[in-house]
């Protein structure tokens, strides 16, 4: 077998004594045919951020594919010559793209389940609706994708890569000069990555934590508005949605034209949640509305004690495990139990947007039971090293008791015999 | 006059069995007392400590199970879960050791006082092989929890044991009775363990104890010589035995003792996918092998250096096997002592690379 480097050469020398136009040598090999690559690359005029792994370069594609023109002559005539479209309008660019992204025919030959709806959901997006309105400021396919770096959003070195997007995005919505126009803020960045799923995302690099197209949409993007963020925000926190959807306080913010969950927890700067939330103190969100002597004032204290008590209950019995842990008792019943009370605590917090202290209720008192079982067998591991302990010294009376006597016993026995 | 029921008992046993004579031969039987004394209680301690291991693995097997599936498990259960469970398998481990320990107490001291000296060549061959037997005890039983560090201890153990040439293979194979250390590796050592390896030692502990019992305590040379006026001697019944039993007690509170405050762990139950964690190390009593085995560079004179490891710890073991018929005789005269050279260098050489190992 000939290795790259060889072939490179092989080939080179084949086709120079064939006549037929030198090749570069760094065009990947199945490029090496291909015209446009071979004169872009040696005349050192390929496009800014251009890269070779772009998905698009592959045979039969590659410049030719979008622009137009002919692949097979080295004479920039008649390359750029009949269907040669050079660089598009931003305008353009939608059909341009769309010429093959929307040909299930054409796409499937790569994707068998290929989506071919970007096009037309992008012109339902506030960019798309722009756009059409002669707007050529606004996103287009190649702000986000790139045009001549286009890579597979799995790839990590893709511009819509999870852990890129917050980034591409703020790429426009970052720029106050642009958003000005439109009279936009430029925090959501900022806010995202301080926030709880800007932290999981970028700094624990949780590939599930939401980037900006979870919430927004990927070509449809739109800000969700006042009746759809619940929905938007329940895509991934189902059960808290559904517990909030069934209560009086959907419709009272509802009326109110109040969004549900953002009023609580914001919007791009979502921090991590915590007890103190819920209740009467001064960390609490509850009394942004209720003061004291309403009905949801009272709800948000006893829901506020039922957390409390049930985490008070469980730290304690987690200072027990740890104590059993470090005198090498069994730990393994205790560790499940306590982990049922965590469970409790969890699904309480989530029953906590039922606004309903009997069901929450019912969730902290079965935590505090599995907690206080978790507690009481701990006691007993103590108990038992303790027991342990006890009975060595008990057995160490008797032994040394008995290995006295026997000292005595046979010195006894030597003096007689030595008499 | 009837006679009590006990010497009546006695009477009928002698009649069938003539025991007369087992009973004089008891009665006579004399130990004598001077500075070395105290080695001669090391055989009857390691000797306790085997009763005991016999104890409590007996109780240890009523419940575990051998298998891939279950050992850790029932280990596990043992210990947590069946009433002092946790102090008979923390007895077992902590006496296996104390085991191996008294055993290489008991051989070097035999080796130092020249006790494997005509007539007592066979009381030393099978002590050693005792020794071997004790060694490989543990061996086969650090496996049977089934833990992380067992496992990968026994990978790397049945390794060494497959570069000795022309049989290593096959000893390999044997050993884990596949290509790999896995579930029929653990069934295979428990077989070993409370089956093979007992029965043989049996046999070589019931010879050793013969032979003692025949030939008597050796006497070293600067108490042999003595006059018998100066020597102290004191019966062996009761006197020596309750001397025994009185060391048993101190080794047994011992025992006890670090079973209640340093119980033995369990460890992490063993992944045969996982990668191997660091700080893989054999029982301690390997250890001496193990670490020279590191520092042999890998080839010697176009061997490669573990084999030659393997063989020279070989040969070095038989040599010391055979001690009795090769052994250098010195003049009293002479200043150096070959013998309790080697001696000494054996025991600096086991004692310093123990030590390195654990510190590297």
């Amino acid at each position: 077998m000939i290795s790259r480097p060889k072939s490179y050469l092989f080939t080179l020398l084949l086709t120079a004594g064939l006549g037929y136009p030198a090749v570069a040598q760094d065009v990947p090999e199945g490029l090496q045919e291909d015209q446009c690559v071979v004169c872009h690359t040696d005349l050192e005029a390929l496009p800014e951020n251009f890269v070779f792994d772009n998905v698009h370069m592959r045979p039969r594609m590659s410049c030719a594919g979008c622009h137009g023109g002919d692949r097979t002559t080295d004479d920039e005539e008649i390359a750029h010559a009949g269907d040669f479209v050079g660089v598009p309008t931003a305008e353009a660019i939608p059909s341009f793209c769309g010429s093959c992204h929307s040909d299930i025919n054409y796409m499937r030959q790569f994707q068998p389940s290929a989506s071919t709806d970007q096009v037309s959901q992008y012109f339902t997006s506030a960019h798309g609706q722009a756009l059409r309105q002669g707007d050529e400021n606004v996103a287009t396919c190649i702000s986000c994708h790139t045009s001549h770096a286009t890579l597979p959003a799995s790839d990590g070195r893709s511009s819509v890569h999870p852990f890129n997007v917050p980034d591409m995005c703020n790429g426009c919505h970052g720029d106050a000069a642009l958003m000005a126009e439109y009279g936009f803020r430029t925090n959501q960045y900022g806010d995202f990555v301080e926030s709880v799923h800007g932290t999981a995302l970028l700094e624990r690099q949780d590939i599930g934590a939401p980037a900006c197209n979870d919430c927004h949409g990927n070509h449809g993007a739109m800000p969700p508005g006042i009746q759809s963020i619940e929905n938007v925000c329940g895509m991934c926190h189902v059960n808290n949605a559904e517990f909030f959807e069934s209560t009086p306080m959907a419709v009272a913010f509802a009326e109110e034209g109040l969004h549900a969950c953002e009023e609580c927890h914001g919007i791009h700067d979502v921090a991590k949640t915590f007890d103190d939330m819920v209740g009467v103190g001064d960390e609490s969100v509850c009394t942004m509305c209720h003061d004291e002597g309403d009905r949801g004032y009272e709800v948000a204290d006893s829901i506020h004690a039922q957390l409390v008590m049930l985490k008070s209950v469980q730290d304690s019995a987690q200072v027990l495990l740890e104590r059993v842990q470090n005198i090498g008792m069994d730990d393994v019943e205790i560790s499940y139990s306590l982990r049922d009370a965590n469970e409790s605590l969890i699904q309480a917090r989530t029953a906590v947007h039922s606004f309903e202290p009997e069901k929450t209720g019912e969730l902290t008192d079965k935590g505090v039971e599995s907690a206080r079982a978790a507690m009481a067998m701990a006691n007993e591991e103590i108990e038992g090293f303790r027991f342990r302990r006890f009975g060595f010294g008990i057995a160490t009376l008797f032994i040394t008791v008995l290995t006295v006597a026997l000292f005595f016993k046979i010195r006894e026995i030597e003096s007689s015999r030595a008499s | 006059m009837e006679l009590p029921r006990s010497q009546r008992l006695f009477a009928w046993l002698d009649e069938r069995f003539n025991l007369s004579p087992l009973i004089d031969f008891m009665k006579k039987k004399e130990v004598p007392i001077h500075r070395h004394t105290i080695w001669y209680y090391m055989g009857g301690v390691s000797l306790f400590l085997f009763l005991i291991q016999l104890f409590t693995g007996i109780l240890l097997l009523l419940y575990y199970q051998p298998g891939e599936a279950s050992a850790y498990d029932s280990i596990r259960f043992i210990m947590n879960k069946v009433p002092f469970g946790w102090l008979f398998r923390s007895i077992h481990s902590w006496g296996a050791n104390l085991f191996v320990l008294f055993i290489f107490v008991h051989m070097f001291s035999t080796f130092f006082t020249r006790a494997y000296r005509k007539p007592r060549e066979l009381t030393w061959v099978t002590g050693f092989v005792l020794l071997v037997l004790a060694m490989a005890f543990g061996f086969s039983g650090y496996l049977l929890p089934w833990n992380e560090l067992a496992f990968f201890a026994t990978k790397v153990g049945t390794d060494i044991a497959g570069v000795l040439p022309v049989v290593g293979d096959a000893i390999k194979l044997v050993l884990r009775g596949g290509e790999d250390v896995t579930g029929a590796t653990l069934t295979r050592f428990y077989a070993f363990h409370i089956a093979l390896i007992p029965a043989i030692f049996t046999v070589f502990l019931g010879l050793h104890l013969l032979f003692v019992q025949r030939q008597g305590m050796h006497e070293p040379e600067s108490v042999a010589g003595l006059p018998p006026e100066r020597k102290k001697m004191i019966p062996f019944f009761p006197n020596f035995l309750l001397r025994d039993i009185f060391a048993w007690l101190i080794v047994l509170n011992v025992l006890l003792f670090l079973s209640v405050f340093f119980p033995w762990e369990l460890g992490v139950e063993a992944d045969p996918l996982a990668p191997a964690p660091s700080g893989i190390r054999p029982e301690w009593y390997f250890m001496f092998m193990f670490q020279t085995l590191k520092f042999i560079p890998p080839h010697v004179l176009g061997i490669e250096g573990e084999v030659l490891g393997v063989l020279a710890f070989s040969v070095a073991g038989l040599a010391w096997l055979l001690v009795p018929f090769w052994e250098i005789r010195e003049k009293d005269s002479d200043r150096l002592k070959p013998m309790a050279l080697i001696g000494f260098l054996a025991l600096a050489f086991i004692i310093v690379m123990t030590i390195v190992g654990y510190l590297v």
